[in-house]
């Protein structure tokens, strides 16, 4: 893709997930499911759980904290706009981007808005950020994705649906850079999978329709176009990156579309901390980000219901190296937990209240 | 200005939740009980000082000036509420004084009162709060608890004192409060009930913590050369002192001292012509059990650090050598916010007359009184004694 | 809380008008004596300079003074017991603020934390939230 003088890349990266977690045992107990079972179809074995004082706000701030520790020759007062990808603003009216911004310090200045396509929010935002970079309307851009995601109690979507997020500190392709956008392409469609209706509390969706006329669907096609137009194949790519709605519909595309599991494995978080809707793709991007090398190519597909998909092909530089440790990484959140049980989940997600 | 004004009359409700009465009946009431010992008439009534910490916050009515004016009988005089947290009518008492050994007025009733039953225990715990720093301590979720928990952890890293020692303060001014028929509780209590009492903020438990209640204090004081037409034992007010601090604790270089006390200490002693050893019997803000250990300190009757030995050498105890509390203290008594600071004054009168019953002090001749606001942001220290 | 009094908590304006500094812990700085404080000031409490400026405040600390609040105001009730704590930044700074992400057996005073950024309360269910610092050991 031509992107003129000004090439987007990623000066810095962070990534926020809450402390608590729930095992996929204790959320089966309480509605009397099998967890083996359930283990056995989702291939999740616990999900992160937010605490009763965070957000969708709290995550996209701490995430954008961490990603400003990676770039410090960036400074706030350069940053020219704010996206945020999300589908659980704690309002429906009023941009987590400007309490961002705020809690960054940047000039009054700014571009910023939310964007909202379900689960590929996150990457609408970066895409939006990469265009103004590489029009030259801003130095430098913030995106965000990060979620607090919602699930009807009792629905098998409460098994996957979790908190968490990251942030992405984008400029044009310099020896700051730690990795510059190669391509972009998307795919949107019409497609009622997945979705929440304006008063509802919980989103809905249609179990197996979710899957092949939905993410595979568009995965696959937006992933083709990029690699057809720019004549790469899976081979080319030492990663692969997909929306990671549980731990087996990412690999199962990755099979498809030609990659090998050990391309998708270490973007593979779904596991161990479910699915962070807006946040989830762009978690995994920042994880092998957190282990990447240099010269290292990357293919980020992530996949919003309603439907989409954001296909990005990504190149390393150096710079990567010396930026990783600046910030805590996305395998040190993972493994520093305390569990809740299910009571305690329900508390914490406002899906019970007191008085 | 020692020496210029006494006390000629005491009067208060018994301390409790008084679910029947309102604000202005409980202060009628502790006022026609003053002005009955005082025995004065209600046209004798010069000027009024009403200390109040949170009338507008509990029962969303100000102007406690001339509304208790109104409803005391005598609407047209001066009369003002004054505020300063939980020593709001010590504080009404030392301006009470200044206006009468100004000259400006020979009779003046000074008042305390506080209803704060009427909301839930949690809107009570909000409304406390606002005696410390809104904006940097209780929008954080600091609470007045808190507040002495931070004080107690660090006396007790710093100077080794105990959770014993702090529970001792309450059990000793339990002690004194079954004495004390307008104390709100009159029940003796042990070191063990304490220390398994309900945690409120780690170490305090809750018998750690004064009640929040409901009540009024009101004392008449004249002009010393007048006050023996009225009484035969006049008290006079030989010291007075007020000082403040930082609102916020944080903002202390040193949590374990109150300087507002000592300097408020400070300045009484220094109108009353004495040092702490020469008081008798004294009324301190024991508001927590860790607040008493500190008032030794600050007061001047221990060393820094050494507030813990005292009450474990059972000085303050009545009979000891110099008895603190012996109304049962904000504990036992009860804490109605703005009344404690002129309930504290008619326990001192009443110790110096000879009139105290069973938890009379010997040879009473010097009491003090120390009432504290918020975190020890303001206080005044007053010093009475049976000769001018 | 869905059934807070309406006087309980601060309104927009009140929330908006310290919001930056809470989230970025700006607090003010003496030019004559240097002490720092948290809250803004125009006069030095302790030389009573009139020369202050704000300053970004260290997010770094140690703990000062510490304890459990189990008897919460009325906004924070359900909210469970939370720690409580006066902070010392790496500057000398002190200010209050909740120890969150930790059990009570992991700190102490003198235990190293950092600054994260959290929900501190809301109006209510449908009312403005307000946002700030709280800490969690650093490990």
């Amino acid at each position: 893709m031509n992107f003129g003088e000004r090439t987007p890349a990623i000066y810095g990266w962070g990534s926020y997930i809450p402390i608590y977690r729930i095992k996929l045992d204790d959320i089966a107990k309480a509605w009397g499911e099998d967890p083996v079972v359930v283990k056995r179809g989702l291939e999740v074995e616990e999900i992160s759980v937010k605490g009763p004082d965070e957000d969708q706000v709290t995550i996209a701030v701490n995430a954008a904290w961490n990603a400003l520790k990676r770039a410090p020759e960036v400074s706030p007062k350069d940053i020219g706009a704010i996206y945020v990808g999300s589908e659980s603003k704690p309002y429906a009216v009023k941009p987590t981007a400007t309490i961002v911004a705020a809690a960054i310090g940047v000039l009054i200045t700014i571009r910023a808005a939310d964007y909202e396509f379900a689960c590929k929010a996150g990457t609408e935002a970066l895409i939006s950020v990469m265009a103004q970079v590489a029009s030259g309307m801003i130095k430098y851009g913030l995106a965000i994705g990060a979620d607090t995601s919602q699930s009807w109690p009792g629905d098998v979507l409460e098994y996957t649906a979790s908190a968490g997020g990251s942030a992405f500190i984008i400029g044009p392709k310099s020896s700051d850079s730690v990795a510059y956008f190669e391509a972009q392409y998307s795919v949107a469609t019409d497609t009622p999978d997945f979705w929440r209706r304006d008063e509802i509390k919980y989103p809905r969706h249609m179990g197996r329709f979710t899957g092949e006329p939905a993410y595979f669907k568009h995965i696959i096609s937006a992933a083709k176009e990029l690699m057809e137009r720019e004549g790469l194949k899976p081979s080319d790519f030492d990663y692969f990156i997909p929306h990671q709605p549980n731990g087996t519909f990412p690999v199962r595309v990755a099979l498809r579309l030609g990659f090998k599991i050990e391309q998708v494995k270490p973007g593979l978080l779904s596991p161990l901390v479910g699915n962070f809707y807006s946040g989830s793709s762009l978690t995994g991007l920042s994880r092998v980000l957190d282990i990447a090398k240099p010269s290292q190519r990357i293919l980020l597909v992530s996949y919003g219901s309603g439907a989409g998909a954001d296909a990005f092909s990504i190149v390393t530089q150096e710079a990567i190296e010396r930026k990783k440790g600046l910030a805590p990484t996305v395998d040190y959140y993972i493994s520093r937990k305390k569990y809740v049980d299910y009571a305690t989940y329900l508390r914490f997600w406002n899906k019970i209240y007191g008085m | 200005m020692r020496g210029e004004v006494a006390v000629i009359g005491v009067g208060m409700t018994k301390f409790g939740e008084h679910w029947d009465k309102q604000l202005r009946d409980l202060f009628v009431e502790a006022a026609l009980e003053a002005i009955e010992d005082a025995q004065i008439d209600l046209k004798d009534i010069k000027a009024m000082f009403i200390g109040n910490m949170g009338s507008g916050l509990w029962i969303e009515q100000e102007h406690l000036g001339p509304l208790l004016a109104d409803y005391l009988g005598i609407p047209g005089i001066p009369s003002l509420k004054i505020e300063s947290a939980c020593a709001s009518s010590g504080m009404a008492f030392r301006l009470g004084v200044i206006s009468v050994a100004a000259g400006l007025y020979d009779i003046v009733l000074v008042g305390g009162v506080e209803k704060t039953s009427d909301v839930t225990i949690g809107e009570s715990t909000h409304h406390l709060a606002s005696v410390a720093d809104r904006e940097w301590e209780a929008l954080y979720g600091s609470t007045l608890p808190a507040l002495f928990a931070l004080i107690a952890k660090r006396h007790m890293k710093q100077y080794g004192t105990t959770r014993e020692q702090l529970a001792k303060v309450a059990v000793k001014n339990h002690k004194h409060g079954y004495y004390n028929p307008k104390a709100q509780f009159q029940k003796p209590i042990s070191i063990e009930e304490v220390l398994n009492s309900p945690l409120v903020a780690d170490p305090l438990r809750l018998l750690d913590c004064s009640p929040i209640s409901d009540g009024a204090a009101v004392v008449i004081i004249a002009r010393s050369d007048i006050a023996k037409k009225f009484t035969d034992t006049p008290i006079y007010v030989l010291g007075s002192g007020v000082a403040t601090d930082t609102i916020a604790l944080h903002d202390r270089d040193d949590i374990t001292t109150l300087k507002s006390v000592v300097l408020a200490a400070r300045e009484a002693y220094k109108m009353a012509k004495i040092e702490p050893k020469d008081i008798n019997v004294a009324e301190v803000h024991d508001c927590f059990t860790i607040a008493e250990i500190l008032a030794y300190e600050d007061l001047g009757f221990a060393k820094k650090g050494e507030g813990g030995k005292l009450i474990d050498e059972g000085i303050t105890e009545l009979g000891g050598k110099i008895p603190v509390n012996t109304s049962g203290g904000l504990k036992a008594r009860g804490h109605p916010v703005g009344a404690t600071g002129i309930a504290q004054i008619v326990e001192i009168v009443l110790q110096l007359r000879n009139e105290a019953g069973k938890r009379q002090v010997s040879n009473a001749e010097i009491g003090l009184t120390q009432n504290m606001g918020g975190s020890g942001a303001s206080c005044t220290v007053h010093v009475f004694g049976r000769k001018r | 809380m869905i059934c807070v009094s309406i006087m309980s908590v601060p309104k927009a304006p009140r929330i908006w008008q310290l919001a930056e500094r809470r989230y970025r812990l700006i607090g003010t700085q003496c030019l004559k004596c240097g002490r720092v404080f948290i809250s803004p000031r125009k006069i030095c409490p302790q030389c009573g300079s009139r020369e202050l400026k704000d300053i970004e405040l260290p997010k770094r600390g140690k703990i000062y003074s510490y304890t459990v609040v189990r008897n919460p105001p009325i906004e924070r009730e359900k909210y469970g017991p939370y720690i409580i704590a006066i902070i010392e930044l790496e500057n000398g700074c002190k200010l209050t603020a909740e120890i969150v992400d930790c059990s009570l057996e992991e700190i102490d005073i003198g235990t190293e934390v950092e600054a994260v950024f959290r929900r501190i309360g809301e109006e209510d269910k449908s009312g403005v939230i307000y946002y700030g610092c709280k800490f969690r050991p650093v490990n």
